[in-house]
């Protein structure tokens, strides 16, 4: 029969003669299968001898394909039944999925392997980190012994101490040259929030008007504000180092890098200086703002470099850049052409008081590896994370073969 | 203010007496009876909001975070920014908002279609058409036949003979034969007199509102005269009207005050086990944050004193701390901000959604759509899923849960021949099924097309003719008490009053003795084409002790006869000798009936001698009106004349019960379900049905039927029969009362053991012994009460609930279910019938009771097994993101700094893990259905919580403060004066707070991975998703742009770029991840193979056949036993005294015309 195409009140009655030709003048409607099998067993000669009558409905339905007849049947079967549910995998929870389980024989060789794999990883971060030279100084003067011991007098004013230090081996260059402070509670949430990310941003208004979080920092005596405001900024670490090579009672200067010790991303985004429309100099665009308390100089006096001053002085940069933890190391100068074996002397002038609240301050001369500085925790935590997992696949291998038994019997 | 004060008269004055005057609103207005309109809901648009917000805010969490807020914008407190709080509090209310108004809005709806239902009110002498919501107390209301009735009301006049009404109660009590409700004489004389009734001016004293379905006390003055009132004259709401034209009621209670309404009890708010042991840990976390803001607090008072009043250098105090302690106090209400993630706000509103989430599951389920009556299951309480998984008793209804409340004649034994079976050409016995070929009854023009019968040697034995066969019928067709109706011509319907009586009558009529219409001294018969008449002499009618029914009638020949049908046990001792032959071969056709769970009945009959019924007829006129004795000399009377009968045969009828019951019942015991029967039906019936459905068995030891007739008896009944079961010693058993103990723990007892108990003994046994009841039911296997009111059922409940402190799921399909649907922890209706209240008060609905086993062992198993992996994880994740907090409290000086960026914080619970464990909440299987259904025991772990618990609660703490040392110290570590492979510091807040969130995220992403048990592509984008989602998130936050625009609220800027690109970062992130994840394999894996559970055997058993297990194969139960049971008649007296009265023959009025209000 070829598909011709009807209209709905032909399919309709062809439907309506297959199902009583089906049920045989009663009974319940046939199912869509049922009748497109009689269609496909070819109706003709039924409907020739059952109907002789409508002669129009005849024509009608030998015109249908049985295809046809198969999709409006399934309709009107849908039609009765309206409130059944979707049949789809997702209606029905029979979505096809992966279901892992922890058998021995995924869970053993997962514990051996990743032993090996840490044990591998513990032992290359072992040692990296300890090729990596580091010299630490520690200066606070607390005891009278410390060359730094009478710079902690109240008096002093402009104070410098030296310190002397040997290298044994060459330290390759860049060599980084660090400040630490000890018991600074740099992480403290009220020093932490003490600033205004507005103002360092360049922004004229904030300039002029500091955030409150900048509170006591935020404007002086005579309601004047302070640029920048808050307590980190008031806080800003203030001694410095000069590193001279000690030769034969010669000494000769080191020359110390001090520029990209901060993160690109602050130097260039996040810290901005105050311009003016008129482009005039950053004294102009201070202007009306007071100098931090603890501050010697105005922020754009910081440096005598004219191009590191202001909000983007590279170590007012990293002073921002708080520390999470109370001890810390912050980036101080990039010796670039290394250190050669020898006799070394800092000359610190030292201004910064910690003593009052227990601190310690340090300066740190090292290189660096792929993984940064010396830090032994992370290998020797792979080495024992490691070895913990090598020794509890054993464990679990022997329980495995004591009970595998067991388990094998069937459920009851 | 009317409104008001109405309201306040109501609630303070306890009514204790009604009072109306009918057709008089203005006097019963003074009164303020409720009208007779039902409201469910709780909310109308103007006070949603305000009510709704003050319900949610009194959820403890919710309330909260309220106060969070508030702590919030104080500035010396405030740790995290407003949003933090905002945004998921305001989402939470969203969401729980939405959802309540969907909710009302179904209510209102359902209530709005009651109350519109229409009604005819007689109201200032006319008929007018009204709804029912109008109707008043003391309003005239004319009702149709099938219609509900409207209100409780006093029965004025109806269509019928002396004013009588038949109703059905089956939505009252499950009860679907008639019954006869007769109103007062000097009412029902003013018909359907409009004017008469109109100026009815009745008065009704009454008592008030109560929910005693069975009594009624109430006195009618009415000209002057009193009429006492009682039940007999009462019609109450939901009951229909049946084959009565009309009848007209006085309204005495409406709407809320009806019996039915107040029967239905307070619709309480249904909360599941884990939300009551939810509430118990909310109330332990509260206390655990607490105690650590305490130490934090005291941290920060030492730390001030010690070290920060020295660094004032650079952090000077407050202007408004003065002091260290101070500070500590405030830094208490800092950490309790900081620390509120462990107070799970969003943990209600995951829930709430996973629990929607299994009700569309349930909807959607197919095997649970029965397409016959086209109804799909339905979850209509949305938050109960899980409990589903937690069962461990069912209560549940008889008549139609158990069984479709159908009769059907199925076998018969005529004169030592069995007629029923099917046989093969071969002579061999076969099953029926759908195409086996029906007899065909078109010879007979008034047969039941609805009949169905396949044995085709009956109709042959009737057609040639067969004496015995042809008298068998005629019995069927003369010894009863049914009534027939020919509403149009040719079509007869027959009202009996228990549907055994009409199957039988039915069986007759198609084999050829139509039961054409009775009058009180004859019986119409049509037998086999011709018709005949019978003169009906005496109806001995039956009662619980006779057991059996007989009849005496006058052939048309001048022949009497006497026609007796009863249980075979007692017919047959009244048999005469030449029967006995007859006898042994029907006992053995009882048994095979009795295997087949078939009721059945024996037949006899004799002819009398005239001379000698005469006298009889006689002596039974004087004892029926003698006044000392007449019971018993009745009783001798009807002995002696019931005796010397000959055996015709047996029938063997069968209540129908639902598909697949018995498995369902097998199945749900094997899950350490226990089942209870509470029907209203009589004890007979209940047994039968509890042997049908193989609860009562020959197998069981013992089967305890308590009976009794004082509280004494009933006590020591119970006692003994626990003392059997317990092997106790039986002397020592007295009545004295033992201490009410708390809790009843579980007993077992070697050896299955059955109970039955009926309604009026329950009452005693509720009331003085109720823990005696308990312990001894308990110790059953199954339990059955019969004849129990609604209010009983709900009681039994109450009780089990009370002492066992188990979850309970009752299932009934009719009003009379309403109570024990509302009082069990989980109700369940019966659907696919129209209007049934059952459903309307229920959790859960669907068509038939075998959904039962797949609702609880494959939804609810899964329900409460997806939720307790998601309250197991989710708490650990809360735990594991915020005792980091106070691992780092240590390192800043108590000062209430978060580990964690803000915006983290925000987004934790809300984006970064929200949605891996709910697609693991909504699509983990543990087992696939047919494994849950094929090993029944799975279900156990939910009735002992075993899940989720206080342990397993604490075991997440453990697991979430091990996470919280491993997310913070190897960082830590890691980060200790750390640089970057440029030099660049890298130790700095943001770097840090970045890496430990990033470990934090990926330990937990890496857990609910390993928890997912059932990986569909959805979890999959999800758990990955979550990931990329919030690397994704977390570079757009710390980027330039996001920066430039809003510098103070995304300050991290550079950090993801700047701390991300270092393999050293990566090592600590992925170290701390596995050290998460690696000890929980190791207790997983260990536990599973040194002590496992039935779930990890079963898993284990999958694993190695990796085949379906084969489908349950539908098998006829043949029960061995060799128990019969009786024919059940009418509980009560039967009609006969009604018959022979004449009373409710009807009077045709030919040219009856139907009202013009009918529609």
């Amino acid at each position: 029969m070829p598909p011709v195409s009807v209209g709905d009140w032909c399919l309709t009655t062809s439907i309506i003669l297959i199902d009583r030709y089906l049920s045989r003048g009663g009974g319940k409607p046939a199912s869509s299968v049922e009748r497109s099998q009689v269609v496909t067993q070819g109706l003709r000669h039924y409907v020739k001898t059952r109907d002789q009558r409508t002669i129009g409905r005849r024509v009608c339905f030998l015109s249908v394909s049985s295809k046809t007849v198969l999709e409006m049947s399934r309709q009107r079967d849908q039609a009765v039944l309206k409130n059944k549910p979707d049949n789809t995998a997702f209606t029905q929870q029979r979505l096809p999925a992966w279901q892992p389980f922890l058998s021995a024989g995924y869970v053993l060789p997962t514990f051996f392997l990743l032993g090996l794999v840490f044990i591998a990883i513990g032992l290359g971060l072992y040692f990296t980190s300890n090729n990596v030279i580091e010299i630490e100084l520690e200066y606070t003067g607390r005891s009278p012994n410390s060359s730094c011991h009478h710079c902690t007098k109240n008096d002093t004013k402009d104070c410098k101490c030296n310190i002397e230090f040997k290298v044994d081996k060459t330290l390759p260059g860049p060599v980084f040259m660090y400040y630490e402070l000890v018991n600074f509670y740099q992480n403290h949430r009220k020093y932490g929030v003490s600033r205004d990310d507005d103002q360092l941003n360049g922004d004229l208004k904030y300039l002029k008007e500091p955030s409150e979080y900048c509170f006591p920092f935020r404007q002086d005596g005579q309601n004047r504000p302070i640029a920048p405001c808050g307590a980190i900024a008031n806080s800003m670490f203030n001694d410095s180092f000069v590193l001279y090579k000690v030769n034969n009672s010669e000494i000769s200067k080191v020359p110390l890098n001090s520029k990209g010790i901060s993160w690109w991303t602050d130097y260039n985004v996040k810290f901005n200086n105050p311009k003016l429309d008129n482009g005039t100099d950053l004294k102009q665009a201070f202007e009306g703002t007071v100098k931090p308390h603890n501050w010697p100089r105005p922020a754009y006096e910081l440096d005598t470099n004219p191009e590191n001053n202001g909000f983007i002085n590279e170590d007012f940069i990293v002073w921002m850049r708080t520390a999470a933890l109370p001890t810390f190391r912050k980036l101080y100068r990039r010796i670039d052409d290394g250190l050669q074996p020898g006799k070394y002397l800092v000359e610190i002038s030292y201004n910064y008081p910690v003593l009052s609240f227990n601190g310690q301050k340090r300066v740190t001369f090292s290189t660096i590896s792929w993984m940064g500085g010396r830090n032994p925790f992370l290998g020797i935590a792979y080495l024992v994370c490691g070895s913990v997992s090598i020794v509890t696949g054993i464990i679990m291998l022997i329980v495995y073969i004591k009970y595998q038994g067991q388990n094998i019997r069937k459920v009851e | 203010m009317p409104l008001f004060g109405k309201d306040c008269t109501r609630s303070k004055l306890q009514e204790e007496e009604r009072y109306l005057k009918a057709n008089d609103r203005n006097f019963n207005t003074k009164f303020h009876y409720v009208n007779n309109r039902i409201k469910t809901s709780k909310y109308n648009i103007f006070t949603f909001l305000p009510i709704n917000l003050f319900e949610q805010f009194q959820r403890i969490a919710n309330a909260y975070f309220l106060f969070l807020l508030v702590l919030q914008f104080i500035p010396q407190i405030s740790s995290l920014s407003w949003y933090t709080t905002v945004v998921p509090l305001m989402l939470v209310l969203l969401i729980t908002a939405v959802k309540d108004a969907i909710d009302d809005y179904h209510r209102y709806r359902s209530d709005n279609q009651v109350n519109n239902r229409e009604v005819t009110i007689l109201k200032d002498g006319k008929l007018q058409r009204g709804k029912w919501m109008h109707v008043e107390v003391g309003d005239v209301i004319r009702m149709e036949n099938n219609h509900f009735v409207t209100a409780d009301m006093l029965l004025l006049s109806s269509s019928e003979p002396y004013g009588l009404t038949y109703i059905e109660t089956a939505e009252l009590d499950g009860e679907t034969n008639l019954k006869v409700k007769q109103a007062l004489t000097v009412t029902s004389d003013m018909g359907e007199n409009t004017q008469a009734l109109a100026s009815f001016d009745g008065e009704v004293r009454c008592e008030a509102p109560n929910n005693r379905l069975d009594k009624f006390k109430g006195t009618l003055t009415y000209k002057e005269n009193k009429y006492p009132l009682d039940n007999e004259k009462i019609l109450l709401r939901g009951c229909t009207l049946r084959n009565t034209e009309w009848c007209y009621g006085l309204v005495i209670f409406a709407g809320q005050d009806s019996k039915l309404m107040q029967n239905s009890g307070l619709s309480a708010f249904k909360r599941t086990n884990i939300d009551r042991l939810m509430n118990i840990l909310v109330l332990w976390i509260f206390g655990f944050l607490i105690v650590m803001c305490t130490v934090l607090a005291i941290g920060n008072s030492i730390w001030e004193s010690q070290k920060g009043y020295y660094f004032q250098v650079y952090l000077p105090w407050d202007v408004d701390t003065p002091n260290a302690s101070f500070s500590g106090f405030l830094m208490f209400w800092s950490y309790v901000i900081i620390l509120n993630t462990v107070v799970p706000i969003s943990l209600y509103v995951s829930i709430e959604v996973i629990r929607l989430g299994s009700s569309f599951y349930i909807d959607w389920d197919s095997k649970m759509y029965y397409p016959k009556k086209d109804t799909p299951a339905l979850a209509r309480t949305t938050t109960l899923t899980e409990e589903l998984g937690q069962i461990q008793y069912i209560f549940s209804d008889k008549t139609g849960t158990l069984t479709q409340n159908i009769m059907i004649f199925n076998k018969c034994t005529i004169n030592g021949k069995m007629y029923g079976n099917v046989h093969d050409l071969s002579g061999q016995r076969i099953d029926i099924t759908a195409k086996t070929e029906k007899v065909d009854f078109s010879f007979n023009p008034m047969a039941d097309p609805k009949f169905v019968f396949y044995d085709h040697s009956l109709l042959e034995a009737v057609k040639i003719g067969d004496p015995e066969v042809h008298e068998f019928f005629r019995l069927l067709s003369l010894c009863h008490t049914v009534m027939p109706e020919e509403k149009q011509k040719g079509i007869l319907i027959y009202q009996a009053q228990s549907p055994d009586e009409g199957a039988l009558v039915t069986a007759a009529r198609n084999f050829g003795f139509v039961f054409l219409s009775r009058t009180p001294e004859t019986i119409t018969l049509v037998e086999m084409g011709k018709t005949v008449v019978y003169e009906l002499l005496s109806i001995l009618d039956f009662d619980n002790v006779r057991k059996r029914m007989s009849v005496v009638v006058r052939h048309p020949d001048g022949k009497l006869y006497l026609y007796c049908k009863g249980a075979d046990t007692i017919v047959f001792e009244r048999l005469s000798a030449s029967s006995q032959q007859l006898r042994d071969i029907t006992t053995t056709h009882l048994d095979e009936f009795a295997g087949d769970g078939l009721r059945t009945l024996a037949l006899a009959y004799k002819e009398l001698n005239k001379v000698y019924f005469t006298n009889w007829q006689e002596r039974y006129q004087e004892a029926s009106t003698s006044l000392e004795n007449r019971e018993e000399l009745l009783s001798e009377l009807y002995e002696e004349i019931e005796k010397d009968l000959t055996l015709l045969g047996a029938t063997a009828v069968e209540d129908k019960l639902q598909d697949g019951v018995p498995q369902t019942i097998e199945t749900l015991s094997k899950a350490n379900i226990k089942i209870w029967v509470l029907t209203g039906d009589k004890q007979e019936t209940a047994v039968n049905i509890g042997y049908a459905c193989n609860m009562l068995n020959e197998d069981m030891k013992n089967i305890f039927i308590i009976d009794g007739n004082n509280s004494e008896e009933v006590c020591v009944e119970l006692r003994k029969a626990s003392a059997i079961m317990r092997k106790e010693d039986q002397t020592e058993i007295s009545i004295k009362q033992l201490k009410k103990p708390t809790f009843i723990p579980e007993e077992n007892v070697d050896g299955e053991y059955g109970l039955v108990i009926s309604g009026d003994l329950l009452a005693y046994a509720l009331e003085d012994m109720e823990i005696d009841f308990l312990k001894t039911a308990c110790l059953c296997k199954t339990v059955i009460c019969c004849r129990v009111t609604p209010l009983q059922k709900a009681q039994v409940i109450e009780l089990v609930k009370k002492y066992k402190k188990a979850i309970t799921l009752a299932i009934g399909d009719g009003a009379n279910d309403v109570s024990m649907i509302k009082a069990a922890h989980i109700g369940v209706g019966i659907s696919g019938e129209e209007g049934t209240q059952a459903v309307l008060s229920s959790d859960f609905s669907f068509a038939q009771f075998r959904y039962l086993q797949r609702l609880l062992l494959v939804h609810g198993r899964w329900s409460y097994f997806r939720m307790c992996r998601f309250l197991s994880y989710f708490f650990y994740k809360n735990f594991a993101f915020t005792f980091v907090h106070f691992w780092y409290g240590f390192f800043c000086g108590f000062s209430a700094q978060t580990v964690y960026d803000e915006w983290f914080i925000t987004l934790y619970n809300l984006m970064y893990t929200s949605l891996p464990v709910l697609a693991m909440s909504l699509f983990d299987q543990d087992v696939n259905d047919r494994w849950s259904m094929a090993y029944p025991q799975l279900y156990e772990p939910g009735q002992f919580n075993r899940y989720f618990n206080k342990l397993v609660f604490v075991k997440c703490i453990i697991h979430g403060v091990y996470s919280s040392l491993v997310l913070f110290f190897i960082p830590y570590g890691a980060l200790f004066e750390a640089v970057r492979d440029d030099g660049e510091t890298v130790s700095d807040y943001q770097s840090f707070a970045l890496i430990a969130q990033t470990c934090l995220l990926v330990a937990v992403t890496l857990q609910i991975a390993l928890d997912t048990s059932f990986w569909t592509a959805i979890n999959h984008f999800f758990i990955w998703g979550s990931l990329a989602v919030y690397f994704a998130i977390t570079f757009t936050m710390y980027s330039n742009g996001m920066y430039l625009m809003f510098p103070t609220s995304f300050p991290f800027i550079g950090t993801a770029r700047n701390a991300l690109n270092q393999p050293h970062v990566w090592l600590t992130i992925f170290l701390s991840a596995v050290m998460c994840v690696l000890p929980i394999i190791i207790v997983r894996y260990l536990s599973a193979e040194l002590r496992p559970t039935s779930i990890d055997k079963l898993q284990l058993k999958i694993r190695k056949i990796k085949t379906l297990p084969p489908k349950p194969v539908v098998r006829r139960l043949k029960r061995p036993s060799a128990r019969r049971s009786a024919y059940a008649f009418a509980h009560q007296q039967g009609f006969g005294a009604l018959i022979t009265s004449g009373k409710n023959m009807r009077i045709r009025n030919i040219n009856y015309k139907p009202s013009k209000t009918v529609v």
